[in-house]
């Protein structure tokens, strides 16, 4: 795409300030190149001694990086804040709406309005939970959900991300970073404040506790310390003050669920689960998953445990799915959509097929179940070669991509090579839905830091920023 | 708390506290190697003491060829292949402790993952160049610095028991290994102490941190028979066998005074508390060390059964 046509989020079309930057336009003008250099560098020396670091699949020599943070925030005022919160809140209660009619009346599918079979045959969709009723009818709570920009006013939704999202710790320590690194920014900016999120996730978790328990335990289920995002489950677990258990940690008897202390088994009553349902319990789903709890599905059912996010989520966010989210909103809320879906090909239709393959070089085709960045064509920025490839592979599973318009990214003023460059970025704001549906005012800013490129993953070479919310 | 923690808990601070030690030791072969090299052969001697610990002496043989200062230190030190070196302690430390980090405060976590950033920055050649002292106190500056920060910032809780527990288990063997390496080589048979036997012993009771309480408690020259006293069965000296086992009677007691393990330990400790220093010299130290390192093992495990579920 291109960096010279891209909205920019400080310096919007033209060479103007945006309201968002106007106080920190001044402070960048009136900061010395080098000074931002010398905190940039102090940045990474701080986020390595904390250990914040994740694990790339695949390469052998780095088993921990630091993923790049940038100095740079991403600023959003109140106004444009009250639009992407309002916009990803409302699809979220959509969402849970859906996933609890699909797994019970199933109205959607007999209104007519999403084709059965996109359901009922999909790998993500889980006939084990149906007809369980979850406390509030709470499947998703907590959801990342991937926001991106392309003018002053136009917001588009990429993924809903209501299965495991990851992220939100960095959200956090690059605040932290920030406050330590430019306190002098803080007291004359007013940014809201993020750092109460570990509060509302754990007050969130607890209403999953099933009916009647007092004082909940909640539990944070990770796969272990080799796992990618180990740093914050471990980080979460700590914000909140509960343990950070493994499957092994965990057995089912007398249909409860117990962890293993050194007292002896003591009930749990919430896994903030941070594993994905194929590996949660070998006895129903996955039998060669070393990192679930056998016995787990049963208790689920007879609701004395609870799960965050409940299983069979993944069914929301498949890309298939995603497109008809806004007939969710209409559907369940009787409300107009805030944000935009993306327009997507669905490349099981032969009409969509025939279209994208006839303009590969101007779409994003993605695989239907990748995530992370990996298995996706960025048509602008591929070579014919490239092209080529992925023509076959379409041609061989049609139904298991999706495409859509290749959209410009906005920008934002990034430190690269010594130099202020724009880069594309996108926002993930989290989701939490307890007693009610709310998001704390920012999210996290990925940022692409090689020039021209659209893909914001830190699996991909992407960078996060801190995200400001201004309060007024 | 889970007994995973506990075990995770337990071993980084075993493994902090076998760092230290080792570095101790190190450091404490190279003062006595340092000695006018008036008596030839003798210094390979020293550097052989070090390689008993190694469970596989022929890789050591096959990947540096000789015993000298020069492949001993590299290969104790920094040489990640060999799990009895400083890196692999200190590697493992900082991997229990990211395995259980949410048990840990700031402090202690960013103290020991600060350590295990630097050490994996050394090389043998750095080593050198800084000159070997300096890179053995930096060592034990570290570990002073992880138990200050356990001491000074943490709970009184499970995971606080657990670090001590860890602490004092592993600071006992590494004592009676040590001693009982070094005894048979610095007591010489039928023939007074040399001038340079009191510079082996001194710098055997400094490796201990414990020569200028050996002036204190005995104002004398130095006596084998009363450096062994110091260092098993004195109460007062933090890294004899006696105040060890003590400390680890008290830990278990306050963590479960019923357990088996914790009876295990009292009856070590009481032992430790009846011996007469004449009676074990009589009926041979390294026997008595042995015995005591087979005992504390035996705890270990248990330890490890009744609150880890390890199996």
């Amino acid at each position: 795409m291109d960096l010279a046509n891209a909205f920019d989020e400080m310096r919007g079309l033209n060479d103007g300030v945006r309201n968002a930057y106007k106080g920190y336009f001044d402070w960048l003008a009136g900061t010395p190149m080098e000074k931002l250099i010398e905190k940039h560098q102090h940045a990474d020396l701080i986020f390595r001694r904390l250990g914040i670091t994740f694990a790339v699949y695949g390469s052998d020599a780095g088993l921990e990086r630091l993923i790049p943070f940038d100095v740079i925030p991403r600023i959003l005022d109140a106004e444009e804040w009250k639009m992407v919160a309002g916009g990803v809140c409302q699809r979220i209660r959509a969402i849970n709406a859906f996933l609890d009619d699909i797994y019970h009346e199933q109205h959607i599918l007999k209104a007519g309005r999403i084709p059965p079979p996109l359901v009922l045959n999909n790998p993500a969709f889980r006939p084990e939970v149906l007809g369980l009723d979850l406390p509030r009818q709470i499947y998703v709570h907590v959801a990342g959900v991937d926001v991106v920009r392309v003018s002053a006013d136009e917001f588009y939704v990429l993924e809903d991300n209501v299965r495991v999202p990851s992220g939100v710790s960095y959200m956090l320590e690059n605040r932290e970073a920030m406050m330590r690194l430019f306190p002098e920014l803080f007291s004359g900016i007013s940014v809201a404040p993020i750092n109460h999120y570990s509060d509302l996730l754990l007050r969130t978790l607890r209403t999953a506790a099933p009916g009647g328990t007092v004082d909940p335990t909640v539990v944070v289920l990770t796969p272990g310390h080799f796992n990618s995002a180990y740093f914050e489950h471990a980080f979460l677990a700590t914000q909140m003050g509960v343990d950070l258990v493994e499957g092994q940690d965990l057995f089912v008897e007398d249909d409860a669920v117990f962890m293993r202390t050194t007292e002896g088994p003591r009930r749990v009553d919430v896994i903030y689960r941070r594993i994905d349902d194929d590996y949660i319990d070998p006895l129903a789903f996955d039998a060669g998953s070393a990192l679930g709890i056998p016995g787990l599905l049963s208790v689920v059912r007879n609701g004395n445990v609870g799960l965050c996010n409940a299983i069979g989520t993944g069914i929301a966010d498949d890309k298939a799915i995603y497109t008809f989210v806004p007939d969710m909103i209409d559907f369940y809320l009787a409300e107009k959509p805030i944000l935009k879906n993306v327009p997507t090909y669905r490349l099981s239709e032969p009409d969509d097929c025939r279209y994208v393959l006839d303009n590969l070089e101007e779409l994003v085709v993605k695989e239907v179940a990748g995530s992370g960045g990996y298995g996706m064509l960025v048509g602008p920025r591929s070579t014919a070669d490239e092209r080529f490839q992925f023509r076959n592979k379409i041609l061989a599973q049609p139904n298991n991509f999706i495409a859509q318009p290749t959209l410009n990214l906005s920008t934002c003023p990034t430190l690269v090579d010594g130099d202020v460059q724009p880069r594309h970025v996108d926002l993930r704001p989290y989701v939490l839905t307890g007693e009610t549906t709310t998001v704390v005012p920012g999210g996290l800013t990925r940022v692409a830091l090689r020039q021209g490129s659209l893909v914001v993953n830190s699996s991909q070479g992407g960078g996060t920023k801190d995200t400001w919310v201004l309060e007024s | 708390m889970l007994g995973r923690t506990a075990n995770n808990v337990y071993w980084m601070a075993r493994y902090v506290e076998r760092a230290e030690n080792m570095a101790r030791l190190l450091a404490s072969t190279y003062h006595m190697s340092l000695l006018p090299a008036n008596r030839s052969g003798k210094e390979n001697d020293d550097w052989e003491a070090p390689l008993q610990l190694v469970v596989d002496r022929s890789d050591f043989l096959e990947r540096y060829g000789v015993v000298t200062a020069g492949t001993v230190l590299p290969f104790m030190a920094l040489d990640g292949d060999n799990q009895m070196s400083i890196l692999s302690a200190i590697r493992m430390a900082r991997e229990n402790a990211r395995a259980t980090r949410t048990e840990l405060t700031t402090e202690v976590w960013e103290g020991i993952n600060q350590t295990y950033i630097e050490i994996e920055g050394m090389s043998y050649a750095k080593m050198v160049d800084q000159g070997f002292r300096e890179f053995f106190d930096w060592v034990r500056d570290r570990s002073h610095l992880f138990r200050g920060a356990i001491y000074g910032t943490m709970r009184r809780g499970d995971a606080f028991a657990f670090a001590r527990l860890g602490t004092f288990i592993e600071r006992a063997d590494n004592t009676a290994r040590f001693l009982a390496i070094k005894w048979e080589m610095l007591t010489p048979t039928g023939r007074p102490l040399l001038a340079e036997d009191y510079f082996r012993w001194g710098a055997l009771l400094r490796a201990f941190s414990a020569l200028k309480a050996y002036r204190e408690v005995y104002s004398t020259i130095i006596e084998p028979r009363r450096v062994a006293e110091l260092l098993l069965l004195r109460r007062d000296m933090p890294r004899s066998l006696y105040a060890c086992s003590a400390e680890t009677v008290d830990i278990l007691q306050s963590l479960r005074g019923q357990a088996p393990c914790t009876r295990t330990a009292v009856q070590i400790a009481e032992r430790l508390q009846r011996s007469r220093i004449d009676g074990i010299l009589r009926s041979g130290l390294p026997r008595f060390l042995n015995n005591h390192v087979a005992r504390s093992n035996e705890l270990h495990s248990m330890i490890g059964r009744e609150f880890m579920l390890v199996l």
